[in-house]
């Protein structure tokens, strides 16, 4: 059928330009000096702690919501401190970069808040701690319009409630 | 709160001879040849003005209100209006019996002349709209209304010409809804507010203190609805513009966002997201039903209804990529109808039924354009370094949307603002607002 060869080429298209793009992100990550994996970002430039040893934020890729080991390590301490204060509850705020529209970033956002609760409960943390808000595109923490503040602006942020 | 709609308009036909015109206005491709129209200032006696400056304070509102229609027409790209200076006939004296000969010399096409007066509170206005080169008056309109009106009467002058020499509904008594943005990127402070198409009479409507976005028009009545961030609980609201009153739409567990409402003004359509998935649910106005439409572990979001009410056109992830797609009102029969090269957001179908305007982002750059509703004629209207959220004006021959500029490694540089495109890929215009701005929704015609 006609609709099933388009998308089957657009599938293609799409395929192709992954691994254009994917070769044109090894580039830019090389001139910012380790900051990036990817496009992950992987400084500590705009990270606090939740305590000693307790970052607050992960980091994802453009339109990702998938955790990366950094990440999945960043939540286990997470899990660990909220396990030792148990009186404390968060937020997981979910943030977007500039670069899409505000709609979906809302929602992306939202995926990502959720991928970062997700695992918290994983490591045992009770659903009932844990809230989570989009902010979309609507709070970046660098305000420069570059892959390395966009990357920094892709994030979930693990906030006290309480 | 605002009044918004104090029309009390009351508008007759004057006596005038049914002439079939010979200038006409081709809109459907770009104009570039617009139209050479004088827009004589509308007369005023005297004791008029005595009156227009102690109601309006305003010495000469015919001739302000002149200028109001001698803009929108400009801004429309297909009228030119001509300069003033070069008239040869007094206001008065054209509004009575043209000496077309005088209008020709100057190459005027068409002449708009009128009449104004203030009395016992009310404004009177009547204008005339003449077609210079087959020496006859086209149409002639009177109008009574309240004094602070001028403007809208201005607006619908321009509406009634437009409609006259186009054979299309005008679009310009009209407001446009938008967020107004303030401060730097990382603390930007938002706030609704609402202006006349022409950037006057700017209202804000909330004070800023919570975040705000993506305000929409009810097609038939005062109402907005929007996303707030009120107590941190991002939720869709709707605001009625005239008496200031608002309200959660629904109750539900977690953020809904990208409302808007069906075209018979009766229900809000928007996106519910809960644990990491948005789906579009609607919400009936009138006995509060809410119904889930769609019902994907994708993201499904920004949606918007043919004006039938029949069909629903939204943006999904479901195919890896944000695409746009189109499925019947109840939610069966969805179909991806964008499947060009790039991401596409933020669908909107036309008034006119026949286009979904769109945002596409490709190799870093972004377009607004318009696409059949199968998906089919695409056509990409503009490219910028970010911009999004079309919103069709009510007769579906513009879009506006807005605009930002890309900022340096400390975030100078940034900017929103609001621009506007004629669907012919024409005259493209930055839209005149007091702050920043962000998210436009344009309205029906408030007249008519």
């Amino acid at each position: 059928m006609n609709f099933n060869k388009s998308f089957r080429n657009t599938f293609l298209v799409i395929l192709l330009s992954l691994i254009v793009s994917a070769c044109a992100t090894k580039k830019t990550s090389t001139t910012v000096e380790g900051q990036m994996q990817g496009d992950v970002y992987t400084g500590t430039d705009t990270v606090k702690y939740l305590a000693d040893g307790v970052p607050d934020r992960v980091f994802f890729a453009t339109n990702e919501s998938i955790l990366t080991t950094k990440s999945r390590d960043t939540l286990r301490k997470q899990a660990n401190w909220l396990r030792e204060n148990s009186s404390i509850n968060v937020v997981v705020e979910g943030h977007a970069d500039e670069r899409g529209t505000r709609e979906y970033n809302l929602a992306l956002g939202e995926r990502r808040a959720n991928a970062a609760k997700d695992y918290l409960i994983t490591y045992g943390i009770s659903a009932d701690r844990i809230s989570v808000i989009s902010y979309g595109k609507e709070r970046p923490v660098d305000s420069g319009s570059n892959p390395l503040s966009w990357s920094k602006n892709r994030r979930s942020v693990t906030v006290k409630a309480n | 709160m605002i009044r918004i709609f104090n029309l009390f308009f009351i508008i007759f036909f004057l006596s005038s001879a049914k002439a079939y015109s010979l200038i006409e206005i081709d809109i459907t491709r770009g104009n570039l040849d617009p139209l050479p129209i004088a827009v004589s200032p509308l007369f005023q006696d005297d004791s008029s003005k005595r009156n227009s400056i102690n109601e309006l304070k305003i010495e000469n509102v015919g001739s302000e209100i002149s200028l109001v229609v001698e803009n929108n027409l400009k801004i429309s790209g297909l009228f030119n209006p001509l300069s003033k200076e070069a008239f040869l006939q007094k206001p008065d004296i054209a509004h009575l019996k043209p000496r077309f000969e005088d209008w020709a010399l100057i190459k005027a096409q068409a002449l708009i002349t009128g009449k104004v007066t203030i009395e016992d509170k009310k404004l009177k206005v009547e204008f005339r709209l003449w077609d210079i080169l087959a020496g006859r008056e086209m149409m002639a309109l009177a109008f009574t209304t309240v004094p602070s009106n001028w403007r809208r009467v201005g607006h619908i002058i321009s509406d009634k010409v437009y409609e006259r020499l186009t054979g299309e509904k005008g679009y310009f008594d009209t407001r446009i809804i938008y967020v107004s943005e303030e401060g730097p990127k990382t603390a930007r402070v938002k706030k609704l507010a609402i202006m006349d198409q022409d950037g006057f009479n700017t209202k804000y409507l909330t004070l800023g203190n919570e975040l705000v976005l993506t305000p929409r028009f009810n097609p038939t009545s005062q109402m907005v609805t929007y996303l707030s961030y009120f107590k941190n609980l991002p939720r869709v609201y709707l605001l009625d513009i005239e008496t200031g009153t608002q309200e959660v739409v629904g109750d539900f567990p977690g953020m809904t966002f990208a409302p808007r409402f069906s075209p018979d003004g009766k229900k809000i359509i928007m996106s519910f997201a809960k644990d990491g998935n948005s789906d579009i649910y609607t919400m009936d106005l009138e006995n509060r039903i809410v119904e889930r439409i769609t019902n994907h572990p994708s993201i499904d979001t920004s949606p918007s209804y043919s004006p039938d009410n029949k069909f629903i056109t939204f943006n999904s992830d479901r195919s890896g990529f944000q695409q746009i797609y189109v499925m019947k009102s109840d939610g069966s029969n969805v179909k991806r109808i964008s499947f060009g090269k790039g991401l596409y957001g933020t669908p909107v179908w036309s008034p006119r039924g026949d286009l979904i305007a769109f945002t596409k982002l490709h190799k870093g750059k972004f377009y607004i354009g318009v696409m059949r509703t199968d998906g089919s004629g695409e056509r990409l209207l503009t490219e910028n370094y970010y911009q999004e959220a079309p919103s069709w004006s009510p007769n579906g021959r513009v879009l506006i949307f807005y605009r930002e500029t890309k900022s340096n490694d400390k975030g100078e540089g940034f900017s929103a603002k609001l621009w506007s495109i004629d669907l012919t890929g024409y005259n493209e215009r930055q839209v005149q607002t007091e702050t920043d701005a962000s998210d436009p929704s344009w309205s029906s015609l408030l007249s008519n």
